[in-house]
């Protein structure tokens, strides 16, 4: 009874989020209870736990017999999942208003994603990080389908549950492969039964199956296809919620099971890897040229951000570690004020989503031409923004982890994303256009995506923050 | 080695059974079995969305008492710890069930 | 109070985020005034608090590093080791260096608000000058070499932001691009001097590297490189031979930044740079030498050329690279200590004359020709009396400021182990015609007969900028005090305080005290008498005998003619360099090379790539089927390969 206490304590931040979620369930019960309610509570929740994650990120421990992990990693992406809902929500808010899905289901939806997402990054069993993919994927799946009217939004829905569906079939069967060439489904058993197993033709298998699984997650090619649809046909703040938090969490699933549990020894598993995040690099960066959708753009460019990540976990040291973290804050950070600004600028009918939109954009509204120009500097990774850092570590990481042609890739591909980032910024700086915002702005709105902007510019000048806590996340 | 003996083994199996078989094929026995239903018929035809809704549910709940059973075999093995956790399983699945029937999940009509 | 250090760098930038941001909209010059030059102003009165402290500790306790915030730093890897704090460093150097900015920072500030008035882009401006000392503290006080390259770049952006300042005029934007341009020559020496410093002694820290360094014996190939490189940068952001050429040009800038940036504070930065890296400058004696030699040249060189300027900038921008290369002549001999003291003399009368000459041409309504002054004194009684002590000071008048410290570098240049006769003789004629251009100014300008228009009625300027000269005359009067050698009874108080910075370098160098000889009481008479000759020649030249300087000027035309075009340097370098440059980019490397070759093939390749982007995106063919088909398709790359590695 008093270690089930202390477990729960100790997950503070996946317990908070999940009482959120239930007291949001009741609230929404009731038919009283307004969307206002729940979006408020959601936000509160999930910047409570946000926080007890941060105050508990020194402990480190197991709980719940050993099916979780406790303080550093765990609390650390908890931290990211929270604040990241948190601000999805915050954007959606005037968002959904607009559009016509004002929904309290929406802020229940994204707080259990939020849950299953701190279980991946707090698993330490594998039932644990498919029970939090799973989690995570169905109130995703059902997030992208939440305009339920427009066809896009459907067509988005079902192809992504489709898809999910096919890919979480591999993720388990990879389970159960593994399972049965170790024996065990604990990581610490696993992590034990190295090097023996390495080759293990079974746990090559299982191993290959989970690579497969998550990498769908993270739409890594080739597994992506789904990603500039759905992508592109959800809710644009879903897209956002999609592209960081939901990427991030699937990256912590890699980190936890690929960097910490299976060390890649003696194992193909990081040529493997690498090849998916050349693959995706090249890739999503020569495709994100020829797209005129600002939202395509995007997810090809997360597509790309996903390889340049892969890199990190490819190389497989404690430097690659610490990049992808950091990647993973920083990009959350400029991928979800991209998405927020393109929130903006979209009308309430799906249109306004083209590149050609944003010509002339500083005329009308200079603040938000301005924060648009911060995110794209950022993602392309100029300094002195987060995502320059970003990219500085996972290669780094790639090359003391003797992938030089990695990094290479990586930074010529970086080159070519910089031509479709840069494009945006001079259509809003130096094209003529009548490019405005559909409506004003909310304050809401404005706060988080300047908050959004400022993060992005404070991590990339002490970018050492995330680099102290990377140090002490096992 | 073993796994193209097991495989041709099954081929092998399905084959003769092919072969030896006796066949008389009437219209009842090529039809695909479906549980009793009509097998071919317009694919245009549509459900009540509420038929998927109950559907749903149905699996829901009844994986709850599959969980139940379990529980209950081992009940004096787990003691008040095992007690406190299906309380916890079975509040949570309250919380679901009320907010289904207040959103009138359940209502047919 | 050292705790604090941080917010001695966070003032100024405070000031110009607030001023940068919402400056547009405050519509009031005096509270934008008060706000930029309170902001220097606190920092100068914490600067003073750190000082009291210092004092009031051991001379080992005098250092301090406060880290504000690791900034790049990675683990401990093979290649990760790389990191690098936001930190700052006090120390007797560091906080001399912070006082002179911050101190001189705020005169001019203050002056500014006055000399501004009614300027359209008056709260820019202040801005800039707040960025400037934000940039400049970072570069005095890092405690690493990489934030010291970014206060170096800081800096070099305030310039060119505000020499540019007055953007409308085009001369103002091709000075603000030749500083800029001629800086980055420089620039690219420091850059490499840090790889190279980094590649050696594994850090880019103070204390780490000068600790390394410490136990390295003189003579290493490396040390030269890296201690000349070092000099490269310098003589970019100093002004000095070759690269000097940026800073006559830069006057086109407001006086006030000329004051501040060309004279006082950021052309000193290379001085700091040689004076803080010392110890390494001891284990390559070679470069000193060269640093000596190029001091001196520069300090002669510059001199012939303010002889026969005009422009009362010009002179004065001539006077201020001359004054340079006598401090880099101090660092060149090892004498650190008196080139810092130098600075510090040359910060307080160089501002001073520089703000003087902005009297003037503000009385003068933007003239800035001495020919057609003449006579001012008496209209602008302040200015005068304060731009002649300036002047008494740098011509090397005891007791005045520059005769103590120019006196003791001249003196280390004759005496000390690394200097020699001809050092001095250069350094002793650069001082005979610093005393000449400076007399022939002051009489020009203020004595004689009226040469103006009788429309023209010149004024004192307003308090806020008489007050800032009044105080800096007094500083440039009695500055030398501090430095006040022992053969004049004096304690020498400013180079014994700096002893600890220069002490390793001086124990690699073997230099010891010298007993005070007889010599020194000779020099220091020549030198003084030579001041007086310099400024008694111009007074009979310019007042006493009015046609003597244009019969000169007649009879050695040639000389003159060269002099008044500075030797043709400009010319020089736009032939040899500047000119085949730009033909050869404009001819070949553009026309040739980058349209056809690097156009066409970057837009070749960009085409290339949006036609496999085009292609690729054929792929996604919006079936979901399809999808499924590529994934298995992975699946079995994946899957397989994993395999065929299985034993």
């Amino acid at each position: 009874m008093n270690t089930y206490l202390t477990d729960i304590l100790q997950s503070g931040a996946l317990m908070i989020t999940t009482i959120t979620g239930i007291v949001l369930l009741l609230v929404e019960a009731n038919r009283r209870g307004r969307p206002a309610t729940s979006f408020a509570l959601a936000i509160v929740g999930l910047l409570a736990a946000g926080m007890t994650a941060l105050i508990q990120m020194p402990a480190h421990g197991t709980g719940f017999s050993g099916m979780v992990q406790t303080g550093g990693f765990a609390s650390f992406f908890a931290a990211l999942f929270a604040v990241a809902g948190a601000m999805t929500i915050a954007l959606s808010r005037s968002y959904l208003a607009r559009i016509g899905w004002f929904r309290g289901e929406y802020a229940i939806l994204t707080v259990f994603a939020v849950v299953g997402m701190m279980l991946i990054a707090a698993s330490n069993d594998l039932i644990i990080l498919f029970l939090g993919v799973e989690l995570m994927s169905v109130c995703l799946y059902v997030l992208a389908g939440l305009a339920r009217v427009r066809d896009r939004s459907n067509e988005a829905a079902l192809k992504y549950f489709l898809l999910g569906a096919f890919a979480t079939g591999f993720l388990l069967y990879g389970i159960a492969l593994i399972y049965g060439a170790v024996g065990s489904t604990n990581f610490e058993a696993i992590s034990a039964a190295f090097p023996a197993i390495s080759a293990h033709i079974m746990f090559l298998a299982g191993a290959g199956l989970v690579v497969v699984g998550l990498s769908f997650k993270v739409s890594a090619v080739p597994f992506h296809m789904w990603a500039p649809d759905v992508y592109e046909g959800a809710p644009t703040t879903v897209s956002a919620l999609m592209s960081t938090a939901a990427k991030a969490a699937a990256f912590s699933g890699f980190l936890v099971l690929f960097v910490r549990t299976f060390h890649f020894v003696g194992a193909g598993l990081n040529t493997v890897l690498a090849v998916i995040a050349a693959a995706s690099m090249i890739l999503g960066n020569v495709v994100a040229i020829a797209q005129t959708n600002i939202k395509r753009m995007l997810a090809y460019s997360s597509i790309a951000h996903a390889g340049y990540m892969l890199a990190g976990v490819a190389a497989a040291n404690a430097i690659g570690l610490m990049g992808v973290a950091f990647y993973l804050v920083a990009y959350a950070f400029m991928n979800i004020g991209a998405f927020a600004v393109v929130s903006m600028v979209e009308d309430d009918h799906e249109q306004h989503l083209t590149l050609d939109d944003y010509a002339g954009l500083s005329k009308q509204r200079p603040l938000v031409a301005a924060l648009m120009a911060v995110f794209m500097f950022a993602l392309a990774g100029v300094p002195p923004f987060a995502g320059f850092f970003g990219k500085y570590y996972v290669f780094l990481a790639a090359v003391e982890g003797k992938m030089t042609w990695l990094a290479i890739v990586g930074v010529l591909t970086s080159l070519i994303s910089a031509y479709y980032y840069l494009r945006i910024v001079v259509l809003m700086y130096f094209r003529d256009g009548a490019a405005d915002v559909a409506a004003k702005p909310s304050v809401l709105t404005m706060v988080t995506v300047v908050l959004a902007a400022l993060l992005v510019l404070q991590l990339g000048i002490t970018p050492s923050v995330v680099v102290q806590a990377a140090q002490r996340f096992f | 080695m073993m796994l193209a003996a097991a495989a041709a083994f099954a081929v092998i199996m399905a084959k003769i059974n092919e072969i030896v078989g006796p066949r008389r094929e009437t219209d009842e026995k090529v039809t695909t079995y479906e549980s009793g239903m009509e097998p071919v018929r317009t694919a245009r035809e549509r459900f009540s969305v509420k038929y998927y809704m109950v559907a749903v549910l149905f699996i829901l709940f009844d994986i709850e008492i599959v969980f139940l059973y379990p529980w209950a075999v081992s009940f004096r093995q787990l003691g008040l710890h095992g007690f406190v956790v299906m309380f916890v399983f079975m509040f949570v699945l309250l919380v679901g069930f009320v907010y289904v029937w207040r959103k009138g999940a359940l209502e047919w009509d | 109070m050292i705790a604090y250090t941080p917010l001695l760098v966070l003032f100024p930038l405070a000031g110009f985020l607030f001023l940068g941001l919402a400056g547009p909209r405050l519509r009031n010059e005096k509270l934008i005034g008060i706000i930029g030059s309170g902001m220097v102003g606190l920092s100068f009165a914490l600067a003073l608090g750190i000082l009291m402290q210092m004092l009031g500790s051991a001379p080992e306790e005098r250092k301090a590093v406060v880290e504000l915030f690791p900034w790049i730093s990675s683990f401990t890897g093979t290649m990760g080791s790389f990191s690098v704090s936001v930190a700052y460093q006090i120390d007797q150097l560091s906080i001399l260096m912070t006082l002179i900015v911050t101190g001189v920072g705020f005169l001019i500030h203050v002056y500014s608000i006055g000399y501004m008035h009614g300027d359209r882009g008056f709260w820019r401006f202040f801005s800039y000058l707040n960025l400037f000392i934000f940039a400049m503290l970072n570069l005095v006080l890092a405690d690493n070499f990489l934030l010291m390259f970014l206060g170096w770049e800081g800096v070099g952006l305030c310039s060119y932001l505000l020499i540019g300042f007055w953007y409308e005029k085009k001369f103002t934007g091709d000075a603000a691009k030749k500083a800029f341009v001629v800086n980055r020559i420089g620039d690219f020496g420091f850059i490499l001097a840090m790889l190279l410093i980094f590649v050696t002694f594994g850090s880019l820290r103070f204390d780490t590297v000068f600790a390394a360094a410490s136990i390295l014996s003189p003579g290493r190939t490396v040390m030269v490189w890296i201690t000349l490189l070092l000099f490269l940068g310098a003589t970019g952001k100093s002004a000095q031979i070759p690269l000097y050429v940026w800073l006559p040009d830069a006057m086109a800038g407001p006086t006030p930044v000329s004051a501040l940036i060309h004279a006082a504070t950021m052309v000193t930065a290379g001085v700091y740079m040689i004076a803080r890296c010392s110890l390494l400058y001891a284990l390559a004696p070679v470069s000193l030498e060269v640093v000596a030699s190029v001091g001196a040249a520069t300090a002669v060189f510059a001199a012939t050329i303010g002889l026969v300027q005009n422009d009362i900038k010009k002179v004065l921008a001539y006077s201020t690279i001359s004054q340079l290369g006598y401090m880099f002549l101090a660092m060149g001999v090892a004498a650190f200590g008196a080139g810092i003291f130098h600075l510090m003399t040359h910060a307080f009368f160089k501002a001073l004359l520089f703000l003087g000459s902005g009297a003037v041409i503000h009385a003068m309504h933007e003239e800035q020709d001495i020919q057609k002054m003449g006579g001012l004194k008496k209209h602008l009684p302040v200015t005068y009396w304060t731009f002649v002590v300036g002047a008494v000071a740098i011509a090397g008048i005891p007791p005045f400021a520059g005769f103590f410290s120019k006196d003791e570098i001249l003196w280390k240049a004759f005496s000390s182990d690394f200097g020699s006769w001809v050092l001095w003789l250069l350094g002793a004629l650069g001082a005979v015609m610093t005393a000449f251009y400076m007399g022939r100014l002051v009489f020009l300008t203020f004595e004689g007969k009226e040469r103006f228009g009788h429309d023209l009625h010149p004024h004192e300027a307003p308090k806020t900028m008489t007050v800032p000269l009044m105080i800096l005359a007094v500083l440039s009067a009695v500055g030398g005090f501090l430095g006040v050698p022992k053969s004049l009874l004096g304690s020498n108080a400013i180079e014994h305080w700096l002893e600890p910075i220069f002490d390793p370098a001086n124990h690699k160098l073997l230099i010891t005290e010298h007993d005070i000889v007889w010599s020194e009481y000779v020099l220091m008479a020549v030198s003084v008498a030579i001041a007086a000759g310099g400024i008694y020649v111009a007074w009979v030249m310019y007042l006493k005998r009015t046609g003597m300087a244009d019969r000169l000027a007649a009879r050695f035309s040639r000389i003159h003619r060269v002099l008044l075009n500075k030797y043709y340097v400009d010319e020089i370098y736009d032939a040899s360099v500047v000119n085949p440059i730009v033909t050869i980019s404009d001819e070949y490397l553009w026309k040739g090379v980058d349209t056809t070759i690097i156009d066409g093939s970057i837009n070749g390749s960009a085409r290339g790539i949006g036609a496999i982007g085009s292609a690729l995106r054929r792929i996604q063919t919006g079936v979901a089927q399809s999808y499924a088909v590529v994934f298995v398709g992975g699946i079995v790359l994946v899957v397989g390969w994993l395999l065929l590695q299985s034993h």
